[in-house]
């Protein structure tokens, strides 16, 4: 896998929001279809790093290539190009409400490719089948279940069957029955169609369940704390959060305490 | 036959034994199955009764875009014998379509579409009237109660909160109010001049101005002022805090959504209704003044006339009214706001109701007031 050129090469970025940089000089790779996963605890800027690999905002300096193509500088058809080769599920789900879910992810389909309405309907069909809402192809999303709206994102950001698929705290706010069945999911589609799968998360069962490898970012440092296989940083790490992050331990303060 | 895209190809192969054989090779993506989509259902159409057999082995990649094609060549209803069928599929890519099962996406007719008999459709939007209706009156019941509520606990109340408010719908909205109620002032001269000229009755436009805005204009266009942009805004604020949960959140703290949002809003509204409509009162006039300097009049005459025509009853019942408006504008925007349902276009439908309903209702007020003067004999 290593001989392939990473799908994802981050370079020395720093992100942040207008001059506050809460990411400072990070570097790695994601190799293509493997399940990687941004861990970190809150307000380690997990979202702040995915948004910036998706391009929604510019690196304060660095380089983000997405096969090959840096998101921040390119512009006009080659971005489009470039944006429809990922797909992204937000947090919250961010479907349009005005929509039924099959229009939902009708949508990309409609706007990016030729295919005959019929076909549209019968994929947009299949991918609800994929995430187990083909009876609720015709609801609002404001007619079904939080779970519901987020495995219709997931539907929705793998409708044009992209390269790479972003997950924002996929199985957050989800039974334990519907987290598995998502992760399950994400291991079919990564082994059938070697899709690559960024997932931003603190789901621990789910991390070990599908992750291939995970960078752990940290509040304080700003930057990585630790890269590698799930398992190995369980059992072998020695940097403190780390530790008590796979073990469930709480923060050197309130232990003290 | 054979259809081609950039990257997939279908064609005939040669038949086996009775059965058809079609051929698909290539990378059957979103983008490329879409030029072959029709051209595979006709191949399927025109081989009714024979069974078809679609060799996929040269295809090199198949997403679900893909299976979808196939799939929906193997869901299409065929004479016993005569069946459709997948082979030589690589393996991820087989067992990607075998998570599907055609069946489950057989076309089913869309729903037939009920023709509801007309009285049932009179019985319904009489109903949803009826229940508008009754929301209203809660509301206003509801907003009374807390209204009592606040004015019996004048220590309670957050006295910062109408005061913002008051400021963002009064002092924010003068300018406005101020243009319009001038041009009103010059237009109404003006138009009224034009018709009374010919009589030589120039000097009795001041008394057409004077009662016209004093009585109806003034306080009815700040009204429609207000309706647009401070019922809106409540309507939108709320709404937003109504699809953010924020008004559950209200509840379970036990605060009353009606008396924490709306008392302070409505207040606002009845205390600034008046000041602004005083406002346009005043350069409405001065706009009836300058209009009929162009025709010659002096301001001396035109106001000695006003001062002659109109009487303080005129100024207090028109000012009478805009304490209603305000109470009416401010009133629609909040109970629209707190009955918004889910999601964004619901606030966008909340904002359009409150202007539209803010609006109709200070018209309806309106004609009740005019009723209610002309008995009264003012």
């Amino acid at each position: 896998m290593s001989v392939e050129p990473a799908v994802i090469r981050v370079e020395h970025l720093t992100a942040g929001y207008a001059d506050r940089a809460l990411l400072e000089d990070l570097s790695f790779e994601v190799q293509r279809g493997e399940v990687f996963a941004i861990l970190g605890g809150s307000g380690s800027g997990k979202s702040t790093l995915l948004k910036h690999l998706i391009g929604l905002f510019p690196p304060m300096s660095g380089h983000i290539w997405l096969d090959g193509i840096d998101i921040a500088t390119v512009q006009g058809a080659a971005r489009l190009l470039a944006l429809r080769r990922i797909g992204v599920a937000y947090q919250s789900g961010a479907l349009f409400g005005s929509l039924t879910l099959a229009q939902n992810v009708r949508f990309p389909l409609e706007e990016y490719t030729e295919l005959p309405d019929e076909a549209i309907e019968l994929i947009a069909r299949m991918k609800l089948d994929l995430v187990g809402l083909r009876d609720f192809a015709d609801s609002l999303p404001a007619e079904v279940s939080g779970g519901m709206q987020k495995r219709a994102a997931i539907a929705r950001a793998m409708a044009l069957d992209p390269a790479i698929v972003f997950l924002d705290e996929p199985s957050a706010g989800l039974d334990p029955v519907t987290s598995a069945g998502l992760d399950q999911l994400i291991l079919r589609l990564k082994q059938g169609l070697g899709i690559t799968f960024v997932v931003v998360t603190h789901e621990l069962p789910s991390i070990f369940a599908i992750a291939d490898r995970v960078i752990m970012l940290d509040r304080q440092s700003r930057s990585i704390v630790a890269e590698g296989r799930p398992q190995e940083l369980r059992d072998h790490s020695d940097i403190p959060v780390v530790h008590q992050f796979f073990n469930r331990q709480p923060a050197a303060g309130v232990e003290a305490g | 036959m054979p259809a081609q895209s950039s990257d997939a190809l279908l064609e005939a192969g040669p038949p086996e034994s009775d059965a058809a054989v079609l051929r698909l090779s290539g990378r059957l993506d979103a983008y490329s199955v879409g030029h072959l989509w029709d051209a595979a259902l006709a191949a399927l159409a025109s081989r009714t009764s024979v069974p078809v057999i679609v060799d996929a082995s040269g295809v090199a990649y198949c997403d679900v875009a893909g299976a979808a094609l196939l799939v929906d060549l193997l869901r299409r209803p065929r004479a016993p014998g005569a069946e459709v069928s997948v082979r030589n599929l690589r393996s991820p890519f087989d067992r990607l379509l075998r998570q599907f099962d055609p069946r489950g996406f057989e076309d089913r007719p869309p729903p037939p579409r009920l023709d509801e008999p007309l009285a049932e459709r009179v019985g319904e939007v009489g109903i949803a009237v009826l229940r508008q209706a009754y929301e209203r009156v809660a509301f206003v019941g509801e907003a009374a109660a807390a209204a009592v509520d606040t004015l019996t606990n004048l220590r309670r109340v957050r006295w910062r909160e109408p005061v913002l408010i008051a400021q963002r719908m009064g002092a924010d909205a003068v300018p406005i109010v101020v243009l319009i109620g001038f041009l009103i002032g010059v237009i109404l001269a003006f138009q009224t001049a034009v018709a009374i000229r010919d009589f030589g009755a120039d000097v009795f436009v001041a008394n057409a101005v004077a009662l016209a805005v004093l009585r109806e204009l003034g306080p009815l266009m700040t009204a429609i002022v207000l309706a647009g942009r401070s019922g809106s805004a409540f309507a939108a604020e709320i709404g937003t805090m109504k699809v953010n949960e924020e008004i559950d959140a209200l509840i379970t703290m036990g605060v009353s959504p009606v008396q924490f949002l709306v008392v302070p809003r409505m207040l606002a509204g009845f205390l600034i209704a008046p000041l602004l409509t005083a406002m346009a009162n005043f350069v409405g006039l001065l706009g009836g003044a300058v209009a009929m300097r162009t025709f010659g009049i002096p301001f001396v005459t035109y106001f000695h006339q006003v001062q002659s025509i109109a009487t303080l009853g005129d100024l207090f019942g028109g000012l009478v009214k805009a304490f209603v408006f305000g109470l009416l504008v401010a009133g629609v925007g909040c109970l629209q706001g707190l009955k918004t349902g889910e999601g964004a276009s619901a606030v966008g439908q909340s904002t359009t109701h409150a202007v539209v309903g803010g609006i109709i209702l200070v018209i309806a007020a309106d004609s009740i007031f005019a009723v209610i003067f002309n008995i009264l004999g003012l």
